[in-house]
C-alpha cells in the first residue's frame, strides 16, 4: 500500500515548522548572537546633513579613547581603492565619504573598539567640518535647470538624471488613445517606504592571516552574490571567501544589497587581524539602507465607453536617492514596472520612465516585491478604479470585462511578458461572494443616507515572480538560476542544501516536504541547510518570491535524479530489468508482481552496500534549475472600510483575500505569508512611509516616527484559495510571498476613495493619514504626499 | 555568584565608574560589576549569554527585548542594568522547564505564530505577562496586551491565535491539576 503523503509531511501537509523548535526557545542564531574569540566592535559615524562638502575630518580625539583599536575615514579607504564600491545597478556608491556627503545618514567614518559602547563614544569624538550645499528631495527639484549637481564625482554626469527608459509600442498606443471614447488620467506618488525588518543589518568579518581566509557572518538574503561581490570589490580570491548567513530576523529586500558597513567591517578585520562585529542601530537602518518605492506616476487609460481598455500610457519618475543602487535585473531600469496590466487583455501599452538622483538614501530595493511590481500593480489598480468611476461602471464589472480569459493562455501582455495560467474571474467572483458584494453595496447606500461613509475597494492582479529565466534576468551579469544538492545517507535519512536563504519563509520545512513528495522519505528525515557558501551550492538568494519558483524547483529536480538512480538499484535488488519497475510514493515494485518491492530506504542502504556492477556507489546529486519563465500567481483582494467624516479616520471593516499561487506545498506557511503581506499592505496604505523636509532631514528615522501597525491596529484577514497549477514548474507551484504586499495597498486605498466618491476627489497619496483624508473631505481636492513636508505643520 | 562582563570591562580605564549589582535571572542569582550606563538587554545578551532576548529598535517601540521584571513585562533595551539590582528577571530562556515547553511556546509553533523568529521571544514574554494576569483573555485583550510588540512577518493573526491556544491549554492543565 502506498504511503499517505500527508502523514509523511509531503505536499499539502500543514507541517509544523522545524525551525520553530529553536526560535521558541530563544535559541535562534542571528548575527548579533555570534561571539568570536578576540572579537572587536565597530560603529559608524553618519552624516547629520543631507548635502555638504567635507572640509575636514579630525579623528585625533577618537584615537585617544582607551579601547579604540582603529579609526577609519574615506581617505584611508581611498588609499586602498575602497572608498567607492559598485552598486547592483552599474553605478558607484561611496563606502565612506571622501568629497561630499550626499544624504543624511551617509557613512563618514568608522571606529573599531573593544566594545560597542567605546566605539560609540569614539564616534562622538570625531569632528567633521561640513560646508552645507543646497538640498534636493524630489524629482522636480532634481530636474530644475539650476539644480546643484549631486553626482559631481561622475565623469560625464551633467545633471541629476539617472536614466531615461521606455518599453512598449508608442505609435500603436497613440493610435489607441486617438480612437478612445474616454481617456482616464491619474497622477500620484507612491511614497518612499522602508522594508524595516525588526533585526537591522550587521556583520562579523573574520580574516585569518595564517590561512588568508575571510569568513563573514552577515545578514544577507543572497550569500553567493555577496561572495562574488566581495571577490570583485576587495579583490580577494573567491575560494578564500566564506559568507555565512545565519538566522535572519526578516529581510523583505532590505538585506539584498551590499552596504558600506559590511565592507568596512571586512577591511577592519583585515587591518586588525581580529574578528570585527558591526551591528547597525535602527536609525542607521532606516536612514541609510535600501528603501522601497518613491516613484511618481502619470497614468492614462484609453477606454471604450463599455469599459474595455484599449491602451495604457504610463510615465514614471523614480527617485533613487544619491546613488543608483536598485537591486533589480540589469536589463530593466524600473524593475518589472512593465508587468502592469498583465492580468488584463489590452491591445497596446507604452511606458516611459525617468530616474533621478536626490539627496536621499540610495536603495530602491524590491521591498517584499519583484522589482517595482508593487508600484506597477498599485498604479494599475488605482487607474482601473478611477476609470470605472469615470465611465460610471461597476468596479467589479470593469475588471471582468478586461480580464485575460481562462482559455487564452499562454498570453502575451501588451508590454511583452508571457503569462501562463490563471482563473481570474473565478478568483474575483469568489472574493465578491465572500464579502457579499451586493449586500455591502446596499448597506453602503443605506449608510450614505445617514451621513456615514462606507467604501469597498477591489484590487486584482497577476504578478511575475521567480526571476530568472537566465536569458533575460541577471544581476551584474550573474544569471538568475538556483541549485540544490541532496545527499541520502545509508539509513534513508538525508541532507538537502540549496543556494536560497530563508529569512522566515520556512525553507527548512518546505524543502523537506518537496523531498518527501518526490521520494517518499518522511519530511522529518530530511535536514535542510542554507546560507553557508562553503557548503551550499550556488544560488541567487531569496527575494522577489523566487525561492519556491526557482530553488524549490531545483529541490524537486535533484530529488528526481536521486529517484532515477534508486530505480536502477531497485531493479538490481529485485532482479528485474529497470523497465519492469514501477514507482509509488516511497517504493519501487515489480509491475507484474506488485507485492515484490523495495522501499527508497532499502535502495539507500544498497547504494552504500550492494550496488550493481559498474555503478558508482552512494546516493547523492545536485541540480541547477533555470526556470523557463516567471511564475504568474493571481490574487483578488477586497477591503471594506468606514471613514469618519469628522476626523478622516478610517477603519477597516473586512479584508477578503483570494490567492491563486498554484499548488501549495505547505498551506499553513502560504497563509502565513499572505497575512504578513496583507499587513504590510495595510501599513503602507495607512501609516508607514519615509519622507523628508526641505533640508533633507529624514522623517521616519525611528519607530516613533516610522509607524508600523501593531496587533491592535491590524485588521483580521479572511483567506480563500483557488489553485491553477503553474504549467512549467515541476510541482505546479507559483511564488506567493509578496502577492499581498503587491496587490493589497490598492484594495485599501480604493476602498477609502470609494467612500469619498461623492466629494469628487480622485486621489490621496499614501499613506491615507487621517489629516490627509480630512483635507480631501473638506476641500474636495486631491491630496499630494510628495516631499518636502513641513515638519512643523499641524 | 558568577562574574560578568569580563570582556567588556577588561579595557576600561580606571576612571570608568563601576557598580556592583545582584540580579536574579531565570531563578539564578548573579553578581556583577558593571558600568552604570550598561543596558539591561546588553547585560543579559553579552554578560549572561542569554541571546534569546533580541534588540530591535533601541527606542522601546518594537518589544523584541521584552523580559519580565518582577513578573511585569519591560523592554530591556531602554532599562539600565543597575535598575535591576535586587530584582528578578525572566527571559525567554526561562520560559520552558526541563520537563517541557511552556504552552505559549507550543502555541506559537502549533498556530504558526512566527516566521523569522526575531520578535518571538518578546512576543511570548508579553503574552506570558498577560496570561499570568488574565488566564482567559478575549481576542481584544490579547491584541491590546501585544500592542507594544512589533512583528513584520506574520500580520499578528496567528500570534493572537497562539496566545489564545495557550490560554485554553493552561486552563486545561490547571483543571487537571485541580482534579
Amino acid at each position: 500500500m502506498a504511503i499517505d503523503e500527508i502523514k509523511i509531511g509531503g505536499m499539502g501537509a500543514r507541517q509544523r515548522r522545524v525551525e520553530d523548535n529553536r526560535f521558541i526557545r530563544g535559541k535562534g542564531n542571528y548575527v548579533d548572537d555570534i561571539v568570536l574569540p578576540g572579537m572587536l566592535h565597530m560603529e559608524i559615524l553618519r552624516s547629520p546633513v543631507a548635502h555638504a562638502r567635507i572640509r575636514s575630518i579630525d579623528v585625533s580625539r577618537a584615537w585617544e579613547i582607551p579601547g579604540v583599536r582603529l579609526v577609519l575615514t574615506g581617505e584611508m579607504l581611498a588609499a586602498r581603492n575602497l572608498a567607492w564600491m559598485p552598486t547592483l545597478s552599474y553605478d558607484t556608491q561611496a563606502v565612506l565619504a571622501t568629497d561630499k556627503v550626499r544624504f543624511q545618514g551617509q557613512e563618514v567614518a568608522a571606529v573599531v573598539a573593544d566594545d560597542p559602547y567605546i566605539a560609540k563614544d569614539a564616534c562622538e569624538a570625531i569632528v567633521v567640518d561640513y560646508e552645507p550645499l543646497p538640498v534636493i528631495v524630489n524629482p522636480d527639484q532634481a530636474m530644475a535647470p539650476d539644480a546643484p549637481l549631486i553626482r559631481d564625482d561622475k565623469v560625464n554626469q551633467h545633471d541629476n538624471r539617472v536614466f531615461d527608459w521606455e518599453v512598449g509600442d508608442r505609435e500603436r498606443t497613440e493610435q489607441a488613445f486617438a480612437e478612445a471614447d474616454v481617456v482616464s488620467t491619474l497622477e500620484l506618488h507612491y511614497p518612499r517606504s522602508h522594508p524595516s525588518p525588526i533585526e537591522t543589518c550587521g556583520s562579523i568579518a573574520d580574516f585569518d592571516r595564517s590561512t588568508e581566509k575571510l569568513t563573514v557572518y552577515m545578514t544577507t538574503q543572497a550569500p553567493h552574490i555577496i561572495r562574488a561581490a566581495v571577490a570583485m570589490v576587495a579583490e580577494l580570491p573567491e575560494h578564500m571567501i566564506r559568507i555565512i548567513s545565519p538566522d535572519i530576523g526578516g529581510g523583505f529586500g532590505n538585506k539584498v544589497p551590499v552596504y558600506p558597513g559590511y565592507v568596512v567591517s571586512i577591511l577592519a578585520s583585515i587591518l586588525t587581524e581580529r574578528p570585527v562585529k558591526w551591528i547597525e542601530d535602527k536609525t542607521g537602518n532606516l536612514i541609510s539602507t535600501g528603501f522601497g518605492r518613491d516613484i511618481y506616476l502619470k497614468g492614462e487609460l484609453a477606454l471604450r465607453s463599455d469599459g474595455r481598455i484599449l491602451g495604457v500610457r504610463m510615465h514614471t519618475t523614480s527617485d533613487h536617492g544619491a546613488f543608483f543602487s536598485d537591486a533589480q535585473p540589469s536589463k530593466f531600469k524600473v524593475g518589472l514596472m512593465h508587468s502592469a496590466f498583465a492580468c488584463y487583455d489590452i491591445p497596446t501599452a507604452h511606458l516611459t520612465a525617468t530616474g533621478v538622483y536626490t539627496n536621499k538614501a540610495p536603495g530602491g530595493v524590491a521591498y517584499r516585491c519583484s522589482f517595482r511590481v508593487t508600484e506597477a500593480m498599485y498604479f494599475q489598480e488605482r487607474m482601473v478604479h478611477a476609470a470605472a468611476d469615470d465611465l460610471g461602471i461597476d468596479q467589479a464589472e470593469i475588471r471582468r470585462r478586461n480580464f485575460v480569459r481562462d482559455d487564452d493562455f499562454p498570453h502575451r501582455t501588451a508590454f511583452g511578458f508571457l503569462t501562463d495560467s490563471g482563473q481570474y474571474t473565478k478568483c474575483l467572483d469568489l472574493g465578491l461572494e465572500a464579502v457579499d458584494y451586493e449586500g455591502f453595496l446596499r448597506e453602503k447606500e443605506e449608510a450614505r443616507k445617514q451621513g456615514r461613509l462606507l467604501g469597498i475597494g477591489i484590487s486584482t492582479m497577476t504578478e511575475p515572480l521567480g526571476a530568472g529565466n537566465s536569458r533575460e534576468y541577471d544581476i551584474l551579469g550573474i544569471k538568475m538560476f538556483d541549485a540544490a544538492e541532496l545527499r541520502v545517507h545509508m539509513t534513508g535519512k538525508a541532507i538537502l542544501r540549496t543556494g536560497a536563504k530563508t529569512q522566515g519563509q520556512g525553507h527548512e520545512t518546505t524543502w523537506a516536504q518537496i523531498v518527501a513528495h518526490e521520494l517518499g522519505i518522511p519530511a522529518n528525515d530530511v535536514v535542510v541547510e542554507e546560507g553557508d557558501t562553503d557548503t551550499a551550492p550556488f544560488g541567487m538568494g531569496t527575494y522577489a518570491s523566487r525561492s519556491t519558483p526557482v530553488a524549490g524547483a531545483a529541490v524537486s529536480m535533484v530529488a528526481r535524479k536521486i529517484r532515477a538512480k534508486a530505480r536502477k538499484i531497485a531493479a538490481h535488488l529485485l532482479e528485474v530489468s529497470e523497465e519492469d519497475i514501477e514507482w509509488e510514493l516511497g517504493r519501487f515494485y515489480v509491475r507484474s508482481a506488485p507485492d515484490r518491492g523495495v522501499t527508497i530506504q532499502e535502495c539507500a542502504m544498497a547504494a552504500y552496500s550492494n550496488v550493481p556492477d559498474g555503478m558508482e556507489p552512494g546516493l547523492e546529486n545536485h541540480a541547477y534549475y533555470d526556470p523557463p519563465n516567471l511564475t504568474w500567481p493571481f490574487a483578488a483582494y477586497i477591503a471594506t472600510v468606514e471613514v469618519d467624516p469628522e476626523t478622516g479616520v478610517w477603519d477597516v471593516l473586512r479584508v477578503v483575500a483570494v490567492d491563486d499561487c498554484g499548488v501549495r506545498i505547505n498551506p499553513m506557511i502560504v497563509e502565513g505569508q499572505i497575512m504578513g503581506g496583507l499587513t504590510e499592505a495595510y501599513a503602507m496604505s495607512s501609516m508607514q512611509f519615509i519622507t523628508f523636509d526641505a533640508d533633507g532631514n529624514c522623517i521616519g528615522s525611528n519607530y516613533m516616527d516610522y509607524l508600523l501597525p501593531t496587533a491592535w491596529e491590524t485588521p483580521g484577514f479572511e483567506l480563500h484559495e483557488v489553485v491553477t497549477p503553474c504549467p512549467h514548474h515541476p510541482i505546479g507551484a507559483k511564488g506567493v510571498g509578496e502577492c499581498a504586499t503587491v496587490g493589497g495597498p490598492a484594495a485599501f486605498v480604493n476602498a477609502v476613495m470609494d467612500a469619498l466618491k461623492d466629494t469628487g476627489v480622485r486621489n490621496i497619496d499614501m499613506p491615507l493619514l487621517p489629516d490627509r483624508v480630512h483635507r480631501a473631505l473638506t476641500t474636495g481636492a486631491d491630496v499630494s504626499g510628495a516631499p518636502p513636508v513641513d515638519p512643523d505643520a499641524p | 555568584m558568577s562574574s560578568l562582563f569580563n570582556e567588556v570591562t577588561s579595557t576600561r580605564s580606571d576612571d570608568v565608574p563601576v557598580r556592583r549589582v545582584t540580579i536574579t535571572v531565570n531563578g539564578e542569582t548573579h553578581t556583577a560589576d558593571i558600568e552604570p550606563r550598561l543596558l539591561l538587554a546588553h547585560l543579559l545578551r553579552q554578560g549572561l549569554k542569554l541571546t534569546g532576548t533580541h534588540t530591535g529598535c533601541d527606542t522601546t517601540n518594537c518589544g523584541a527585548c521584552t523580559v519580565l521584571f518582577d513578573g511585569r513585562p519591560v523592554k530591556s533595551c531602554t532599562m539600565l542594568a543597575v535598575q535591576a539590582d535586587g530584582h528578578e528577571v525572566t527571559t525567554v530562556e526561562g520560559l520552558n522547564t526541563p520537563s517541557g515547553l511552556h504552552p505559549i511556546q507550543e502555541g506559537f509553533k502549533d498556530e504558526h505564530g512566527l516566521q523569522c523568529g526575531f520578535c518571538t521571544p518578546g512576543m511570548m514574554m508579553a503574552a506570558k505577562a498577560l496570561l499570568d494576569e488574565n488566564p482567559a483573555p478575549s481576542e481584544e485583550d490579547v491584541r491590546w496586551a501585544l500592542a507594544g510588540n512589533l512583528c513584520r512577518c506574520t500580520g499578528y493573526q496567528n500570534i493572537v491565535k497562539a496566545v489564545l491556544w495557550a490560554a485554553e491549554r493552561m486552563d486545561d492543565t490547571e483543571a487537571e491539576e485541580a482534579s
